[in-house]
């Protein structure tokens, strides 16, 4: 039995401190997470590891890591920001997480902030990992760090956005099937392993409308082709990030 | 200052910790609250007492800055539990009625994250500990049984030291130990100064608990006491007997105090309804020895909050 007392003595943590509890809670929960790691780790490896290796997909002149590298740099972007945060988020509504969470001192714009935080700290550990792997396997990257650094982050807007638009609105069962068909389907139509000439001009001009696209061809341009400032995939990708986000702020239900 | 109420001030020590008045929530045509006024005393544990769809949770969760009311003012500490939110957050403790923590953490770590929201929590082992939950802290909550799951929103709850903490049907589903567990952890609250508001569709908890019952039924508060105010307030009581059919009932009145009445309810048995004490029985019994009468089977009976639920709604609490 416990001598201590409940007499109220109320008071909010500073919200630097409820932050960081937030986004290094919300982090673990994601690498707990057997099904996040799969989509977030070994899918963009054995990707990476498999068509490096192999040549299966015409990757056109130059070492084929050299074409991969950028591509599964951009699908794992997608996987964390998109896809995992969609249906953690998801789950995160339908359990009352996020409901409970609002009553407690925690804003939600903090409560925002914790999980952009916890999507950047993911994203760290993927370049990381993945970036130790491609050098492993001969890549030779080029081009102006910066540039890469611009298209992550603002991938990572156009992404979160979308996935919190899809989070907040649809039930979890659909976010958590969406989610991942979506991540499918622009796996493959997106650039990130096959390359876009191979699609009909049409559905070229289409596809690389995508976020998906003018990531994975903003992060080529520079890190195999040594380009400077891809402005118009970095273009797309705000466009992106400002119509997610904003769709996301107005219609996102946190019940 | 915010508040519509004259002579306002939030602070003031003898100020209801919760105020409600007029209150109207509308899902749709149906209206879940409709017309509500409830007042919880600072430092008391109110019970807010109903049937299954009654609204007491939509009264709660507007108390709790959940949903905005159609109609009428809610406040809360003195504060408007929407636009005064972030005021409010760190005062006011929220026990749901299901849910509210990741399906993958442990239930140590979970309490351990919100007491990290909180400036001065309670010491999170020892709670843990308090609650039975000792055992369980390293198990992730989808694989925490119902009961365990409770628990932890009860301690999710207290563990930041609020004033006020708004309990939503905290034993629902609880084994009768956990039961009472749980309300010596809340009647210790009270003893510590915390402001208790409880939903619960069982009579006994209420009246086992509260200083105060609101007994809510189709969004609106029926009657508000004390459980002998209640008792005594709601229904008179009443005093029964067997005897030979067809006694004569207007002599037996005249004998009795005027606010009295007397019905044979079934050939020979019979009731007598008033201020039901030594005196009447005597009268009752003196009268029937001068008729020559047996009173068989003659009972006084105490009138439950039950029979006043009952009273009032014609409805069953027990679902």
């Amino acid at each position: 039995m416990s001598t201590e007392t409940f007499s109220p003595r109320p008071g909010a943590a500073p919200v630097s401190r409820m932050i960081r509890a937030q986004a290094a809670l919300e982090t673990r929960m994601l690498l707990r997470n057997g099904e996040q790691l799969l989509l977030t780790v070994v899918i963009p490896t054995l990707l990476l590891v498999l068509f490096s290796a192999v040549d299966i997909v015409d990757t056109g002149e130059g070492k084929a890591v050299d074409f991969l590298a950028p591509g599964v740099l951009a699908l794992a972007v997608m996987s964390t920001a998109f896809t995992g945060q969609a249906i953690a988020t998801g789950f995160e509504r339908r359990y009352g997480v996020l409901k409970r969470l609002g009553a407690s001192p925690l804003p939600r714009w903090a409560l925002m902030t914790a999980k952009t935080c916890s999507v950047l700290v993911t994203e760290v550990l993927q370049v990381v990992l993945l970036t130790v792997i491609a050098f492993a396997l001969g890549w030779s990257p080029q081009g102006n760090p910066f540039a890469v650094l611009l298209l992550l982050v603002l991938g990572t807007a156009a992404f979160s956005g979308l996935g919190l638009l899809m989070a907040g609105t649809l039930k979890a069962e659909v976010t958590l099937a969406a989610a991942n068909l979506v991540f499918l389907l622009l796996l493959v139509g997106g650039g990130v392993i096959v390359p876009m000439e191979k699609f009909p001009g049409g559905v070229r001009a289409v596809l690389e409308l995508l976020p998906i696209s003018a990531l994975s061809d903003g992060l080529r341009d520079v890190l195999q082709h040594g380009a400077g400032m891809p402005w118009g995939d970095l273009g797309i990708l705000a466009v992106w990030a400002v119509l997610g986000l904003g769709a996301a702020a107005k219609l996102f239900r946190w019940e | 200052m915010r508040s519509v109420f004259p002579g306002d001030t939030p602070e003031a020590p003898d100020r209801p910790a919760v105020e409600v008045r007029g209150l109207v929530k509308r899902y749709g045509p149906k209206a879940a609250v409709d017309g509500l006024d409830l007042s919880v005393a600072r430092g008391g544990l109110t019970a807010v007492l109903g049937p299954n769809g009654a609204g007491k949770t939509t009264t709660i969760e507007t108390c709790e800055g959940y949903r905005r009311p159609d109609a009428g003012t809610v406040r809360v500490l003195g504060l408007d539990p929407v636009a005064d939110a972030a005021e409010l957050r760190p005062r006011v403790g929220v026990m749901l009625q299901s849910g509210g923590v990741y399906a993958g953490a442990r239930a140590e770590e979970m309490l351990r994250h919100v007491a990290a929201l909180h400036a001065h929590p309670l010491d999170v082992p020892s709670l843990i500990e308090r609650l039975g939950l000792g055992g369980c802290g390293r198990t992730a909550y989808r694989r925490l049984s119902g009961g365990q799951q409770q628990r932890l929103a009860l301690a999710m709850a207290v563990v930041g030291r609020p004033e006020l903490v708004f309990l939503d049907e905290p034993t629902a589903g609880l084994d009768p130990q956990a039961r009472h567990a749980t309300w010596d952890l809340v009647r210790e609250l009270r003893t510590d100064g915390v402001t208790v508001v409880l939903t619960t569709h069982y009579m006994d908890e209420a009246e086992a608990l509260a200083d105060d019952i609101a007994i809510i039924d189709s969004g609106r508060v029926i009657a508000q006491g004390s459980p002998e105010e209640l008792c005594r307030g709601g229904a008179e009581n009443t005093l029964r007997f067997s005897g030979r059919p067809g006694l004569d009932l207007a002599s037996l009145l005249k004998a009795l105090p005027a606010e009295s009445t007397a019905a044979e309810l079934t050939p020979g048995t019979y009731r007598v309804g008033g201020r039901i004490d030594p005196q009447l029985l005597a009268t009752v019994t003196t009268w029937c020895a001068q008729n020559g009468v047996m009173p068989d089977r003659i009972a006084v009976e105490r009138h439950t909050l039950e029979d006043v639920f009952l009273e009032l709604t014609g409805k069953e609490l027990r679902a």
